[in-house]
């Protein structure tokens, strides 16, 4: 498979490897958060962990747009498909999500006409050739997913497909590094920035991470080899004591972004003033809302939303693990009470969420590590 | 454990863990007369001093026909299939069709034609039968359960625990083929693959292996639904031991590998119909390889791994790069309505 095998060939992951051994400073502990989901999960597919020298600790970012959204907002949209005549729609990773009373899929079980889609547009069709029910989106997504969000919004008036809405969840990753590097209890080496998102927004938004905030960023992909590289390109500039922004994954990220996608996104959307992460609490301006041009196919002005809070359960230590102050294992409930057959948290349910991919791909391997080190 | 889960949701059907638990949580405990007995694919039954194996399986699949395959083929492979990995040859089969009010008639007749050419080609005899309709909307068209028994293989012996370290793990070709073309074959997705499903009747390779190297057969399974992880998991629990992959030695088509890192999915938990998976001692293992390729639609066939003793309990992959993870069983659905 092409731009796939190539990343992954054997032969260059080990030289990669190696060239990492050969730049770490033994003295010394690197601390590496990897902001995306996506490249969590990668690193515990691909075993990678078992590759770097033990002096290198990924920590895992907030880029998880399932593990950050507040159960209430679940809670909402919920409610607002429960009406007789409605479709909710969503992505599938949102499906097992639990809100306060269930997630998608329990209340799809519950008689509530639950879909999952692959794309907005598939949302849009479904609306399109249902004219008799109101068909909702239920969005999430950092700006990865937010421009096909404002194309789908945008196709919906040109159209005139009335009985379609979007429930916005959409959120924009700097503010969320901000919060974290605002954090007290974190200590950073450097950041193995976004990619996805990058394709939007370019690398230029992560530059005062750099400048202000004096730590190193590489923007990098997903496949093993890349995210090799990235370490090692970030390693490179911790022993030259530099801090610049990088782009590894050039083959796909312009340094600039993209504009069209940029441009519908401004056409549709407009920051929220504030916006409540789950783990995180509320940070300002993080978010976007439909504007009031789209407000007839915003689910939120056209239905009477109930507005849930729902605290997170007090012994679930959700908000640590995302901000990368615990790592998933050490959750009072990791494992035990919440498991991905039973998540209490999203972060066990996303595959993109550390704590699944951890239980997923890592749990038992370090279950029998400690067996052996008692024994 | 007691089944707790408050109400029925795919993922109970879906063959993972929660199908599991249903299992072993209510339908084992109210109904099995010997609840301790090791759920496999098949039951063994003592009548008149004779053993024969025992089975039946449902199938729900949307789109009625795919590539490569329909219901009516799958209901009687399906259930041959879980008669040969118990180590038995099909011999007699009943079924039951629930059709929904409105089913073209030219629609059931291909599927009756598709199990009658399925049932020839294994050799069985059906015996017997019933029909129920439903209302309009009450089925997808239809709905076929068989019911099949069989004759033990000589000298096989299918028992998790009878598995030992050092044993090897022998995949009759590439996976994920039926799962994947499932679901393009619904057009959900703007995908297309020059694939099939890989429905079919691994009988033969069966009876291959147990005639080359029977006494080395230790275990064996069809991975349906949940996919060759679920079934390892499943291996790897009722046997106490590690089961060990490696991944360059996994056999999958460059269509499946494709589909599955666009969708996020793991080859390993796709649906397949027409493989097997066997563990073979270490002596038997080249024998039973040559046995199982030397068939006809074996050519793909490869030892995939090995049995460990630790992790205990789990099933791991050896990446290609010196790394390893766990694979896990199957949460949740991922494929609804496959088989």
């Amino acid at each position: 498979m092409r731009y796939v095998d190539e990343f992954r060939d054997p032969d260059l992951i080990t030289k990669a490897s190696d060239e990492i051994r050969r730049l770490a400073n033994p003295s010394r502990h690197y601390r590496i958060m990897e902001v995306c989901g996506g490249h969590t999960h990668a690193i515990y597919r691909f075993g990678l962990k078992d590759i770097l020298p033990e002096n290198i600790e990924l920590i895992h970012g907030p880029g998880c747009p399932v593990c950050v959204l507040p159960m209430g907002r679940i809670d909402d949209g919920l409610a607002i498909a429960k009406a007789p005549n409605r479709i909710f729609t969503a992505f599938g990773d949102m499906m097992r999500v639990p809100g306060a009373h269930g997630s998608p899929l329990e209340d799809k079980a519950r008689g509530t006409d639950v879909r999952i889609v692959y794309s907005p547009a598939d949302a849009l069709e479904i609306a399109r050739k249902n004219p008799e029910k109101e068909v909702m989106f239920f969005a999430i997504g950092f700006e990865t997913t937010a421009p096909s969000t404002a194309l789908t919004l945008m196709s919906a008036m040109s159209q005139g497909i009335d009985n379609f809405s979007v429930f916005c969840n959409h959120v924009t990753i700097v503010p969320a590094i901000r919060a974290i590097l605002d954090s007290p209890d974190m200590r950073l080496d450097g950041f193995i920035g976004p990619g996805h998102v990058s394709t939007v927004i370019g690398c230029r938004p992560n530059q005062w991470i750099a400048s202000v905030e004096g730590k190193p960023v590489v923007t990098s992909g997903f496949e093993p080899l890349d995210l090799l590289q990235s370490i090692v390109m970030l390693l490179r500039q911790l022993d030259a004591g530099e801090a610049k922004v990088e782009n590894q994954y050039k083959r796909v990220v312009p340094w600039e972004g993209n504009r069209a996608a940029l441009k519908v996104m401004a056409e549709v959307f407009e920051l929220r003033p504030y916006f409540e992460w789950r783990g995180l609490g509320f940070i300002s301006q993080s978010a976007l809302r439909i504007r009031e041009k789209y407000a007839a196919w915003d689910a939120e002005r056209r239905y009477s939303v109930p507005e849930t809070r729902v605290a997170d359960p007090k012994s679930a230590q959700c908000g640590e693990v995302l901000k990368g102050v615990l790592k998933p294992a050490q959750c009072k409930l990791f494992g035990k009470e919440c498991t991905p057959e039973h998540p209490i948290g999203a972060l066990m349910v996303s595959s993109e969420g550390s704590c699944a991919a951890f239980y997923n791909y890592e749990y038992r391997k370090s279950q029998l590590t400690s067996i052996s080190a008692m024994a | 454990m007691r089944f707790k889960d408050t109400q029925i949701e795919m993922s109970h059907g879906a063959g993972g863990k929660a199908s599991r638990k249903l299992v072993e949580g209510l339908f084992a405990p109210l109904l099995l007369t010997d609840a301790a007995q090791m759920l496999s694919d098949a039951a063994r039954v003592e009548m008149g001093g004779t053993a024969i194996a025992f089975t039946t399986d449902s199938f729900v699949v949307r789109p009625l026909r795919f590539p490569g395959g329909s219901i009516g083929e799958l209901a009687v492979n399906g259930t041959v299939n879980d008669l040969a990995v118990s180590g038995a040859k099909a011999s007699a089969m009943v079924v039951t069709f629930i059709l929904e009010e409105g089913l073209a008639s030219t629609v059931l007749e291909a599927e009756v034609r598709a199990m009658s050419a399925a049932l020839k080609r294994a050799g069985v005899s059906m015996v017997g039968g019933d029909t129920k309709v439903v209302e309009r909307g009450k089925a997808d068209g239809m709905y076929i359960t068989t019911a099949g028994i069989g004759i033990p293989m000589r000298g096989v012996h299918v028992d998790a625990r009878t598995v030992r370290p050092g044993d090897k793990i022998l995949i009759s070709g590439p996976f994920g083929d039926h799962g994947i073309t499932i679901l393009l074959a619904r057009q959900d997705l703007d995908l297309e693959a020059d694939l099939v499903s890989d429905t079919r009747s691994v009988l033969p390779m069966v009876e291959a292996i147990a005639a080359e190297a029977a006494t080395g057969i230790r275990w064996m399974r069809d991975p349906t639904r949940g996919g060759v992880a679920t079934a390892l998991n499943e291996l790897a629990r009722d046997c106490g031991l590690a089961v060990e992959l490696n991944e360059e030695e996994i056999p999958i088509h460059d269509a499946v590998r494709g589909a599955c890192e666009l969708l996020g999915l793991d080859p390993l938990h796709i649906a397949n119909e027409g493989q097997f998976l066997a563990v073979v001692s270490a002596e038997y293992a080249d024998a039973a390889l040559n046995a199982v390729r030397m068939t006809d639609g074996g050519d793909e066939a490869q030892i995939i791994g090995q049995i460990r003793e630790q992790p205990a309990g789990a099933v791991v992959v050896n990446t290609r790069y010196r790394g390893t993870r766990i694979v896990e069983m199957l949460v949740g659905d991922p494929l609804p309505r496959i088989c």
